[in-house]
């Protein structure tokens, strides 16, 4: 799928949902749980594959410098998040102090 | 990308930590975002005449409304629109009569003020908080039920601010969704405040400080407390009362709350973080703040209405090292804001958009997804993501910006951005002004203080106070010159265009000449 920036995306197979940061323009195969994420959420049928359950945590981000991919974890939910079968690894969050 | 996003997040993940108001009576995150939800259906379904609204007006004080409408316009996806209203009368009903058809909410008093409104809908905070309480919560709009994934012509304007210009009327600086979030997302960290933290507001809510204030505090987990109208007693009052922990302020604010804490004593025990921004700060007011308050981190913030709030902060750290070395370059970083955020880019650029080498003065341009520099009705002043700021200034060595004043002819004033045209258009009325200039003279309180030139017709008898009459009766108090001088001529270019910088210069020179 396409991932447009700003574009929210749901685990079809777990609670996760997510917000794309950054992305690449190319085709991605973003997936959670070890199925593909969807505009929608909740798939019937489909099962977290136990490969990938690894949980997402709300309000951390998910990033591949090498893929141009960035999103951010808008609700948690048990599966883990892969671009295909890679796994996109949690982001280290930065200090930076508040101005507001 | 919706700011209500951040609301949604922050109720999801802390929904019992208090969101806004005091500690033990308090508004959760939960309940803020029930209650911006009911807000929105309200929203959707306000009319006037057959039409839906299509903003929401807000002319009121620091409030709890305030979240509550932000975040219910961005979930009825509207633009909100907070506006100053203390404008005078005609100028007041002018400017809201260019957000129609609108939802307004409004501080009591106003509603007659305004008058018979032609499309606007028009409620006090109290009437509105009623519609909000019998609302109805059900089918709740989620922030991405606007989201389809090929919408690109999805009404994405999150915020409007009328910011004034040189001349003419104020222009609304328009703020997408996707530069706001872009900005709250990359300035701070998810549910990172502890639940002792406390965030004491009172920047006005039509000021892209107020915004910014509340967006950040409710991603952090801060919880909001306001003070709707600034007296230096009470802002050291709340901050002790509530165990505020950081609060932002204007320069002008800040020499008064150290005049309450040196005549009290007791300092603020609570305090950790103090920001401060919207124009220059005095380097000596600076120091006596820091010796006063060893334990607060100061934080100077520079940014503009259009760059979504901060570019460029001073960081405590920063503030630190500069008071305490002898290298006078280090020194002299008390009087810059610190250098450019991580995501912007910052270039000093001469008048035909080169770039200037290290220590040259020239206009700062900054770019990065937080930019908007855009105007509703006037396009855009972005070029190749670039904005010019219309702020001079030059860097550093190492990259420090120092600010050195505006570019256009814009008087900034406790930090808000006053026109010199608008009061020289209400000056000239007057019969007995034949010519008038207003320009903006450095003032080590407000940054900058309004004055006004005139030439008069010949027997003319009016006076400085009549004038200063006339232009808190039409405009605002804000806008009253301090000083009106009677002059014989005014400088003109060849062109016949009043030379405002030439009268500024004029008078630094012969302020230097006496002191």
């Amino acid at each position: 799928m396409r991932l447009r920036v700003g574009a929210r995306w749901k685990s079809s197979v777990d609670a996760t949902e997510v917000m794309v940061i950054r992305a690449p323009s190319t085709e991605v195969d973003l997936r959670c749980g070890g199925h593909p994420m969807t505009p929608d959420g909740k798939t019937d049928g489909a099962e977290l594959n136990p490969l990938y359950s690894d949980g997402t945590q709300i309000g951390k981000r998910y990033a591949d410098e090498e893929l141009g991919i960035e999103l951010l974890c808008s609700k948690a939910g048990k599966g883990s998040l892969t671009v295909g079968e890679r796994p996109l690894p949690l982001k280290a969050a930065k200090a930076l102090p508040t101005s507001d | 990308m919706n700011i209500a996003l951040l609301l949604e997040m922050a109720a999801e993940g802390m929904p019992d930590r208090v969101a806004v108001g005091s500690r033990t009576a308090g508004l959760t995150y939960a309940g803020l975002l029930e209650n911006a939800r009911r807000a929105a259906a309200v929203i959707r379904r306000s009319r006037v005449g057959d039409s839906p609204v299509e903003r929401v007006g807000m002319l009121d004080l620091n409030s709890e409304t305030l979240p509550a409408l932000l975040f219910g316009a961005a979930l009825a996806d509207l633009p909100f629109v907070p506006m100053n209203y203390r404008l005078a009368d005609v100028k007041l009903r002018d400017l809201v009569a260019r957000n129609a058809p609108a939802l307004l909410v409004v501080d009591p008093p106003v509603v007659d003020r305004i008058g018979e409104a032609d499309g606007l809908l028009v409620r006090t905070r109290e009437e509105f908080h009623e519609l909000v309480k019998t609302a109805s919560q059900t089918a709740p709009p989620d922030s991405d039920a606007q989201d389809s994934q090929d919408d690109q012509d999805a009404q994405d304007i999150a915020i409007l601010l009328f910011t004034s210009g040189t001349t003419g009327a104020p222009k609304a600086a328009v703020l997408r969704h996707r530069h706001i979030t872009s900005y709250v997302l990359s300035a701070n960290e998810y549910a990172s405040a502890g639940e002792e933290e406390a965030a004491l507001v009172s920047v006005p809510p039509y000021h892209i400080a107020g915004v910014s204030a509340i967006l950040s505090a409710v991603y952090s987990g801060r919880r909001l407390v306001y003070l709707p109208t600034f007296s230096a007693e009470e802002w050291v009052a709340t901050a002790r009362d509530e165990e505020i922990t950081h609060a932002m302020v204007v320069p002008t604010m800040l020499g008064r709350i150290l005049d309450v804490l040196e005549a009290e004593g007791g300092g603020l025990p609570a305090l950790r973080h103090l920001s401060y921004g919207g124009g220059p700060m005095p380097v000596p007011v600076l120091e006596r703040a820091m010796r006063l308050l060893p334990s607060v981190g100061f934080v100077n913030a520079y940014g503009l209405t259009e760059t979504s709030s901060t570019i460029s902060i001073l960081t405590p750290e920063e503030h630190r090292v500069a008071m305490a070395s002898d290298d006078p370059v280090v020194r002299a970083r008390l009087g810059s804001v610190g250098r450019p955020l991580p995501t912007i880019e910052l270039e000093i650029r001469d008048p035909l958009g080169q770039p200037l080498p290290v220590g040259l003065p020239g206009e700062v341009w900054v770019r990065g997804e937080q930019v908007a520099g855009e105007y509703l009705g006037s396009g855009s002043r972005v070029t190749g993501g670039w904005f010019p700021t219309r702020d001079q200034g030059y860097l550093d060595e190492d990259g420090y910006l120092f600010l050195a004043g505006r570019l256009d002819d814009v008087i900034v004033r406790g930090g808000e951005n006053i026109s010199p045209g608008e009061i020289e258009e209400v000056l000239i009325e007057h019969p007995e002004i034949a010519e008038v200039a207003v320009v903006g003279l450095p003032d080590i309180q407000w940054g900058e203080r309004i004055v006004a030139y005139v030439v008069t017709q010949p027997g003319a008898t009016v006076t400085e106070a009549d004038l200063q009459s006339r232009v808190r009766a039409r405009l605002r108090s804000t806008c009253t010159p301090e000083k009106v001088y009677f002059a014989e001529t005014l400088p003109y270019s060849e062109t016949g265009k009043l030379l405002r910088r030439v009268l500024r210069g004029q008078a630094l020179d012969a302020a230097e000449s006496h002191a």
